[in-house]
């Protein structure tokens, strides 16, 4: 009789679902025909719908029609037109540190694939060769998988830095300051490049300023997570403004990019860790490195989306109606903001609401309280994460009457 | 300050496995990883460009995160492949499938899983730098072993051997196997071979199959998945890493599957991979998978051209060992053409094999293995001529 050897129940504990997962099972249940989903982080239009950018179409079909394409696998650290021009997008086509030739990428799957390859790099690494005792870094709040990413590559303290100040809905900059302060140097340091998850909120140029001179005297890692490049102001260079300042003071750090929102390609996980080091020397080894880490991971990584980038990023023609399909995006949520902050003033909803449109990006921490979430959810089935996280997407101009309405509701009748 | 001071340089990784852009001209013959066909380049399965030029065009595709698990339609196909519709193990519902990226990314995660109740893997010998090792301690199964697989002595697999090491691993053991298509022999199991096999897994060893290109070995779907097969016949519960690199022409888009057959606990196991698979890649990618399961609709097709594939692969084993033959010598060369597949093993010693690189550009594998597609009319007697000159040679 053949033993049951993973069935062993001991082994293996139901593991709990995950909160915007679950979110958006309970969504889809709800037959309620005002329902309404402000919980999962993906663009939406309007009309309530997901939007294949009209760059992608069209670049896609020339894709699907070239017939000169190898089909091989990609080298292991992936396409290399995909990965310099990312590279460019992030740090600048005139970034000295490129010009430096100590700019190097891997191409990974998505920004998670990118956290994971980088994550795996300092683990075995950075500081020694050993640094499971290491302490990470990442903000409270952050977005829920940073944790689970660098925890499951090997470290074994990670740590919350301060940042989101509830009473007054917005950066905690003393907080973060101070932890930073107090981290013992090398820490390494998840970074937010713009449109924090789930916040927001980001830091001002001087603030960054502040940050950068704190994790220079410390020698603190600055890892920055990117998934919102251009989805946040509108504008790419903007958008990349904290990466690009740290890099012109020194800093070798690394940038997971994920090009998932900005390109609306979540479902081909095109994601590109860009490095900066201090010298071409150090680069390659450092990329030699992760080669081996990747080898042992995924291989190589899939063609179809770094293609699709690579050639958008590479083509004026298109790499100019991309940025226009961006700035279509980031405009709506805009727009979106500004109503809804409109609306509850014009309804007299107690509080401020001047976070709204201060806040960048998909995302507002609206500042509801977990009861007021619940009303929204159970009574007005409106679905949003418990810590008042709101994806400004999911409002359209049919229901953000209801919306601004709901949530009046729930402030003036829900303490 | 230089923060990777300790970051020791590294020779380039061994490209020849993970191979770049297949460039077959002339004289020099570059061993690679991939099927390449007689024209020496890769080629998709031909229904394949016409399914992607559809979903190119299709509106009702909307970009969104795919399921973190895959696309249900592609697992459900992957996991009928492998097991046949009838088997026993999806009757009963005791399999689930999980889309992974590429047959490394399928093995990473089955090995992820595994840690927490697994302490040793046994994988077969084999002469290859291999990213295998590295892969399972990476994902925390440290202890490393090897059983005996290729026997130089008989140009095939020593079963006994085999046997004999399997029956001696440690407890709490996963055992790497290879459904046809080892690489980098080539050399198979015959089913008596593996009925053995299999009566040892039951003691307490968990079988981990790689099927990375089921049908392309004996020309048979069916063939080439009967050790898994057979193993979930008799109850054994498995894990399976299957890629549709090589029987698709997909290499780039990186397909995998991870199949798990268990006997109960579905849920939580399901639950536990959910949790790994978003601290390595979030979700697979999307394209390659879409292709596949569209033409997993129709099995038929996808018979049809492993089949001519094998018959192919096999076509040029006969040649070659016919070349070699004629050339003369005291080699014997049926051992060409008993396995099948992609892959064959000359059993040559390293001076052969420098001298094959370094004086006639033929690069081969590590022990003079062979990726047999990368012969043609073109190339075949050249081949063959210089293999026989470095065995003649005195090197």
């Amino acid at each position: 009789m053949a033993p049951t050897v993973m069935a062993t129940s001991v082994a293996f504990p139901q593991a709990a679902p995950v909160a915007v997962f679950k979110l958006t099972a309970d969504f889809r249940e709800d037959q309620n025909p005002s329902k309404v989903n402000l919980g999962v982080g993906a663009y939406r239009t309007d009309e309530g719908q997901p939007w294949v950018l009209p760059v992608v179409r069209k670049v896609e079909k020339m894709i699907a029609d070239d017939h000169s394409l190898n089909h091989e696998y990609l080298p292991i650290l992936g396409l290399p037109e995909f990965r310099s021009s990312s590279s460019k997008i992030a740090l600048g086509e005139d970034s000295p540190a490129i010009k430096d030739t100590r700019v190097g990428a891997v191409q990974c799957l998505g920004g998670t694939g990118a956290l994971k390859i980088g994550a795996e790099f300092l683990r075995r690494w950075y500081n020694g060769t050993d640094n499971t005792k290491t302490p990470v870094y990442v903000s409270a709040p952050t977005w829920e998988n940073h944790n689970a990413v660098f925890s499951n590559a090997g470290f074994e303290d990670i740590r919350p830095y301060k940042y989101w100040d509830a009473g007054k809905r917005g950066l905690d900059l003393e907080g973060f300051l101070g932890d930073l302060e107090s981290a013992p140097d090398h820490s390494i340091f998840v970074l937010h490049a713009c449109a924090h998850n789930p916040t927001g909120t980001d830091p001002t140029q001087d603030q960054w300023k502040q940050i950068a001179d704190v994790m220079k005297q410390k020698s603190l890692f600055a890892f920055f997570d990117s998934a919102y490049q251009g989805f946040a102001s509108g504008n790419l260079d903007k958008d990349a403004w904290a990466v690009r300042y740290f890099v012109s003071q020194g800093f070798e750090l690394f940038c997971a990019q994920s090009f998932s929102k900005n390109f609306g390609l979540y479902n081909e996980r095109v994601g590109n860790l860009t490095v900066v080091a201090k010298d071409q020397d150090n680069l390659n080894r450092v990329l030699s490195q992760m080669e081996k880490i990747v080898r042992i991971t995924w291989s190589n990584p899939p063609s179809q989306g770094a293609r699709l980038v690579a050639i958008t990023l590479n083509t004026p023609e298109l790499f100019a109606e991309w940025k226009d399909n961006v700035k279509t995006m980031a405009d709506r949520v805009l727009l979106m903001r500004a109503q809804l902050k409109e609306k509850l003033k014009a309804l007299g909803t107690p509080g401020t609401w001047e976070h709204i449109t201060e806040q960048i990006g998909m995302f507002s921490f609206t500042g509801l309280n977990p009861k007021q979430v619940e009303y929204l959810v159970k009574e007005k089935h409106i679905y949003l994460m418990a810590s008042g996280r709101i994806n400004m997407c999911g409002l359209t101009t049919k229901n953000i009457d209801y919306v601004a309405e709901s949530i009046n509701e729930a402030v003036t009748t829900v303490q | 300050c230089y923060l990777y001071d300790e970051v020791s340089s590294l020779a380039p990784v061994n490209d020849l496995m993970h191979g770049h852009c297949c460039s077959l001209y002339n004289n020099i013959l570059q061993q690679k990883n991939e099927y390449v066909g007689e024209h020496g380049h890769t080629t998709w399965l031909p229904p394949v460009r016409k399914i992607k030029q559809q979903i190119s065009t299709d509106p009702t595709l909307t970009p969104k995160y795919p399921h973190i698990l895959g696309i249900p339609e592609f697992t459900r196909r992957a996991t009928q492949l492998a097991l046949g519709k009838d088997s026993p193990a999806i009757v009963e519902s005791r399999v689930f499938g999980i889309q992974t990226v590429g047959c490394t990314g399928a093995v990473r995660l089955g090995a992820e899983l595994l840690r927490s109740f697994v302490a040793h893997v046994f994988i077969s010998l084999s002469f290859l730098e291999d990213s295998l090792a590295g892969t399972f301690k990476a994902a925390g199964i440290e202890d490393v072993q090897y059983y005996r697989y290729w026997d130089a002595e008989s140009n095939g697999v020593c079963v006994e051997n085999m046997v004999l090491d399997l029956e001696n691993a440690p407890e709490q053991c996963v055992v790497v196997l290879f459904a046809p298509g080892h690489r980098p022999t080539g050399a198979e199991l015959s089913q008596e071979d593996w009925k053995r096999v299999a009566e040892v897994m039951k003691r307490q060893l968990f079988a981990f199959f790689l099927m990375s290109a089921q049908g392309l070995c004996s020309g048979s779907l069916e063939q080439d998945a009967w050790p898994v097969r057979h193993c979930v016949s008799l109850g054994l519960e498995l894990l399976c890493a299957q890629s549709f690199s090589h029987n698709f022409g997909l290499y780039g888009e990186r397909v995998g599957h991870l199949l798990c057959v268990l006997k109960q606990n579905l849920l939580a196991v399901q639950s536990q991979a959910e949790k790994l698979v978003q601290t390595l890649w979030s979700c697979p990618p999307m394209e390659g998978a879409r292709v596949v399961a569209t033409v997993l609709s129709n099995p038929a097709h996808l018979a049809d051209c492993v089949k001519a594939i094998a018959e192919r692969c096999m076509l040029i084993r006969e040649r070659l060992r016919e070349r070699l033959r004629l050339l003369g010598g005291p080699w014997q060369w049926d051992h060409i053409i008993k396995p099948g597949g992609l892959y064959c093993c000359f059993g040559l010693n390293t001076q052969q094999v420098d001298y094959l690189v370094q004086k006639k550009h033929i690069y081969l594998l590590p022990n003079g293995c062979l990726n047999v597609s990368a012969i043609n009319s073109r190339n075949l007697d050249y081949v063959a001529e210089s293999i026989h000159q470095a065995l003649s040679s005195k090197l």
